[in-house]
């Protein structure tokens, strides 16, 4: 019983960060109808940066917030000289895109930090909380980590359906040409939501970097998962994606926990490749099959 | 005096001259009904008019001023609003956020929808529907309000009663008039159903590849039969 509640609280701590990665692919599938595949690597630079700034003044919220403010600037980076290119032409285009850029930024990281994978500290604690007189297997870190996936998930959800700014990136994501007819200024809209979608990769980057530490390839395995989650809750919902980020992390744990750790990426493909067969618009969506 | 002059315009796709040195103009509170078969250029020159596509000569003028390198979000800000042909309202998004984007850039705010769904009550009923569940007419309403939320002085329509029943057409027909008439908009309207564009027309203008072929008021094009067999099909 022990072994389930800790598997259980792992699984949600884990899932949250699952659940992060998932919010920044959701954004940018919604603001632009792009997947962005380089979100693992993008997130794995500023990473990097911040645990640049960590070593260099030995202030962890100063690198937390450096990772964020270098995502954002990255994101409109990328935007603007990359994806401007490719935007409004078959969907592979951009996917091949984020792919090259994906190998490159890794190879790009290797040449500046090394190969060799570093520690990184976390926010708060990771001494699990002393109930009744057992550790359990969740910190206040854990907590802080999951608190942030909450108030992503319900920032992101009134910004795109309640804010004026977020009715026009939604048109300008589904018809670019109908949203300039109507005075919306879209080029400007898709560098935000990828500058929003950075900001919020670099968050899960800076989260989960504590259990995985900081390499180049470090950080693959974490966009296949969040990759997952995002489907699993349906690439079109923010709520969606934070609970299948928690439910992938859970599923994770268990087989984790039951079945040993080597099956767990395979687990996460097995149930990538079910949602899509099974349920291809996600757990919780109503709607349709859509393009990739 | 003319709000919308073009003057010698053409366009062209690759090889093909779509528009061919049309020179017309609007006069505020009338409306211009251009008219033509399929493929006679007529969606092509209102596209080019709004910035869509560049013209390869000529120029379009809007209360005398050049809107030749004039951004396309920039061009309804002058005061021009284009609905366009077929499904120009967001499936995806609801009645009402597809009205409230036709205001957005002037910060229009509850009073000018209020006005819209005056105007057109269907759409106040299904207001939180997602617009892929509206009816062809509705759906020509909510491209109509949407344009209007912008409160254009000029508004180029393209094929308003394409798929839609003959009341259905009838009824928009009989609104774009009153726009005309009671708010002095300047209406510039494409259609392929000529008997229903010359009914509320001032002034028709024919389009047979690309080129001018007759420009009048709209009752001689309406009883000129030659004209009709030739290019109107009657």
């Amino acid at each position: 019983m022990t072994k389930f509640i800790d598997l259980t609280l792992n699984g949600i701590s884990t899932g949250a960060i699952y659940a992060v990665v998932a919010l920044a692919l959701v954004l940018i599938w919604r603001a632009t109808r792009i997947v962005n595949f380089a979100q693992g690597a993008m997130l794995m630079i500023t990473t990097f940066i911040a645990s640049s700034v960590i070593d260099s003044s030995g202030s962890y919220w100063l690198g937390f917030a450096v990772a964020l403010a270098s995502g954002l600037v990255l994101g409109a980076v990328v935007e603007r000289v990359l994806i401007r290119r490719v935007e409004g032409g078959p969907p592979l285009n951009a996917v091949i895109v984020a792919l090259g850029l994906l190998i490159l930024l890794e190879a790009v990281a290797g040449m500046i930090w090394g190969n060799t994978p570093r520690s990184f500290p976390p926010a708060f604690s990771i001494q699990g909380y002393d109930i009744g007189g057992t550790r359990v297997l969740f910190a206040p870190n854990d907590t802080f980590i999951v608190l942030v996936v909450i108030g992503v998930a319900l920032a992101l959800t009134v910004l795109f359906r309640w804010t004026s700014i977020g009715l026009k990136m939604r048109a300008a994501a589904f018809r670019p040409e109908v949203a300039r007819m109507l005075g919306v200024r879209v080029g400007r809209m898709l560098t935000l939501g990828w500058a929003l979608a950075a900001l919020v990769g670099s968050l899960a980057g800076v989260l989960v970097a504590p259990s995985i530490f900081v390499g180049p390839n470090q950080f693959d395995p974490i966009l296949v998962f969040g990759f997952t989650a995002a489907v699993l809750g349906g690439l079109d919902s923010f709520a969606g994606a934070a609970v299948g980020g928690i439910l992938l992390g859970l599923a994770l744990s268990y087989v984790s926990g039951y079945e040993g750790s080597s099956l767990v990426t395979l687990a996460a493909l097995v149930i990538l490749v079910a949602v899509l067969m099974i349920r291809p618009g996600g757990l919780f969506s109503s709607t349709q099959e859509r393009r990739v | 005096m003319a709000i919308l002059e073009i003057e010698k315009l053409t366009t062209d796709y690759g090889p093909v001259r779509a528009v061919d040195d049309v020179t017309l103009a609007v006069e505020q509170g009338s409306i211009t009904a251009v008219l033509g078969a399929n493929g006679a250029g007529k969606t092509t020159l209102l596209r080019t008019i709004s910035g869509l596509e560049r013209p390869t000569e000529g120029r379009v003028l809007l209360d005398g001023e050049d809107l030749l390198g004039v951004r396309v979000e920039d061009i309804v800000r002058r005061g021009l609003a284009h609905v366009p042909e077929g499904r120009g309202v967001i499936a995806e998004l609801t009645t009402e956020e597809n009205l409230r984007l036709g205001g957005l850039w002037r910060g229009a705010e509850t009073a000018a929808l209020g006005d819209i769904y005056e105007l057109f009550p269907p759409l106040r009923e299904r207001r939180s529907e997602l617009a892929a569940s509206l009816s062809g007419g509705e759906r020509q309403m909510l491209s109509i309000g949407r344009a209007l939320m912008a409160t254009p002085r000029v508004l180029l329509l393209d094929e308003p009663s394409l798929g839609l029943a003959p009341i259905v057409t009838a009824q928009i027909m009989q609104l774009i008039s009153t726009f005309a008439g009671e708010r002095g908009l300047a209406v510039l309207l494409v259609e392929q159903n000529a008997r229903s564009a010359l009914s509320i027309a001032d002034r028709g203008v024919v389009l047979n590849v690309g080129r001018v072929v007759a420009d009048g008021p709209a009752g001689e094009l309406a009883a000129d039969e030659d004209l009709q067999t030739a290019y109107l099909g009657f």
